[in-house]
């Protein structure tokens, strides 16, 4: 029924035979220049998995810990993520609330517990409950996880306020700006193809 | 270029998620890929429609996100409101060129210039333009991973207003324009993954 040795580019939808690609290499579309896959090493998503896990460690920490403290003719203040999200909806700005919880807190949790669980069962070679559910919904939601922009935003007002007070990065400063790294090193190296076609083998 | 190799003139259609190519079903009824089960389209289901749709509802909201406040201070000297476009002077006149600069960037120009884009993109494939394709493609493709990017002044926004409520000198509250803003991203983002740049492709075939 199906003919998994084509593959076709999803922006101009070109059919391209699939090709052994050399160790680091991509291939890209012949007409539009769109990325079609990347060579992918045989044990990436052990790989994947190692990265995904430490993640999930430094997203906690993230999160545990205030990200800034000011001082203030000797008072002190700090808050949290979740926090600043609270005082959010506490000052009745709700959709902004909603919004920054979701995109900071809500989508890279869910995604970074989703795969973890996904690559840990495919590793004992089990098919995990939901895993194809997970992976889809993985899927839909990877544009909405914006750590990267959030640490850019807490970055432009540090500067900010360092003009009213004295600013004091906090220890969730350092981990989001790790965190952002990791996330974006496990979703380069998680290889969706070897994953699907194991899944299916399970099946 | 006439007679390119598409997955459609072979008959065949690639699944969204998982990238599998499977034989395109008979026109009418519902197709799920093979292999992970996700609901199969040739092309994005109603992706002029819903991209103008989107588009439209953004450039209205693109309004109040830019007059109204997006955060108010009240301090010992009275209470000051901030538009978008006044936290990016307030950085400029306070010596901060590059992070205005940047603010500017992600909050004013990227915003305006990726509805722009959407507009000439959705336009250019409803009036059937052969012109340009691989710039197209590529502008999308731009336009694409840059939007999150605007996302920026809200963030500020929220650490802003959870440091600066709790202490005793100032406090800052969000205004209004804040959640016009991330509506805004919300819509533009929401748009561009409505359009299928395939239909530009797709007119090339027709065409030529």
């Amino acid at each position: 029924m199906s003919s998994p040795t084509f593959v076709a580019c999803l922006e101009c939808d070109l059919l391209h035979r699939q090709t052994q690609l050399p160790s680091g290499g991509e291939a890209r579309c012949t007409r539009c220049g769109a990325l079609l896959y990347r060579h992918a090493p045989p044990d990436a998503n052990e790989r994947a998995l190692a990265l995904a896990l430490t993640a999930c460690i430094l997203f906690v920490v993230a999160n545990v810990y205030p990200i800034v403290g000011l001082e203030v003719q000797g008072t002190h203040t700090s808050s949290t993520l979740f926090g600043a999200v609270e005082s959010l909806w506490d000052d009745e700005a709700r959709t902004v609330a909603v919004l920054v919880f979701f995109t900071t807190i809500f989508v890279p949790a869910a995604e970074l517990i989703g795969l973890t669980w996904v690559l840990v069962t495919l590793r004992q070679g089990a098919r995990g409950r939901g895993a194809v559910a997970i992976l889809h919904f993985i899927e839909s939601v990877k544009p909405w996880g914006m750590v990267e922009v959030f640490l850019l935003g807490v970055l432009v007002s540090l500067v900010k306020l360092a003009h009213i007070a004295i600013v004091e990065p906090g220890v969730a400063l350092f981990s989001f700006g790790a965190l952002m790294a990791f996330i974006a090193a496990a979703a380069a190296a998680f290889d969706p193809d070897a994953a699907w076609k194991q899944l299916e083998t399970i099946r | 270029m006439s007679k390119a190799p598409t997955a459609a003139r072979s008959g065949l259609l690639a699944c969204e998620v998982c990238r599998l190519v499977s034989h395109a079903p008979p026109p009418g009824s519902d197709a799920y890929c093979p292999r992970c089960g996700a609901m199969l389209h040739m092309r994005k289901p109603a992706s002029l429609a819903r991209t103008w749709a989107f588009l439209i509802a953004a450039i209205i909201l693109y309004v109040p996100a830019n007059t109204l406040p997006i955060m108010d201070t009240s301090s010992l000297f009275g209470t000051q409101s901030d538009t978008i476009l006044s936290g990016v002077a307030f950085l400029w006149t306070s010596g901060s060129f590059v992070l205005a600069s940047l603010v500017f960037f992600a909050s004013v120009m990227v915003p305006l210039v990726k509805m722009i884009a959407l507009a000439v993109l959705a336009g250019s494939v409803q009036m059937r333009s052969v012109a340009h394709p691989r710039t197209r493609t590529r502008l999308y493709r731009i336009i694409e991973f840059a939007g999150r990017w605007s996302m920026l002044d809200i963030y500020v926004v929220t650490i802003l207003v959870a440091l600066v409520q709790v202490s005793t000198f100032a406090s800052i509250h969000a205004g209004p324009g804040a959640a016009a803003f991330g509506a805004v991203v919300v819509l533009t983002m929401f748009a561009a993954a409505s359009f299928d740049p395939r239909l530009i492709w797709d007119i090339q075939e027709k065409e030529s």
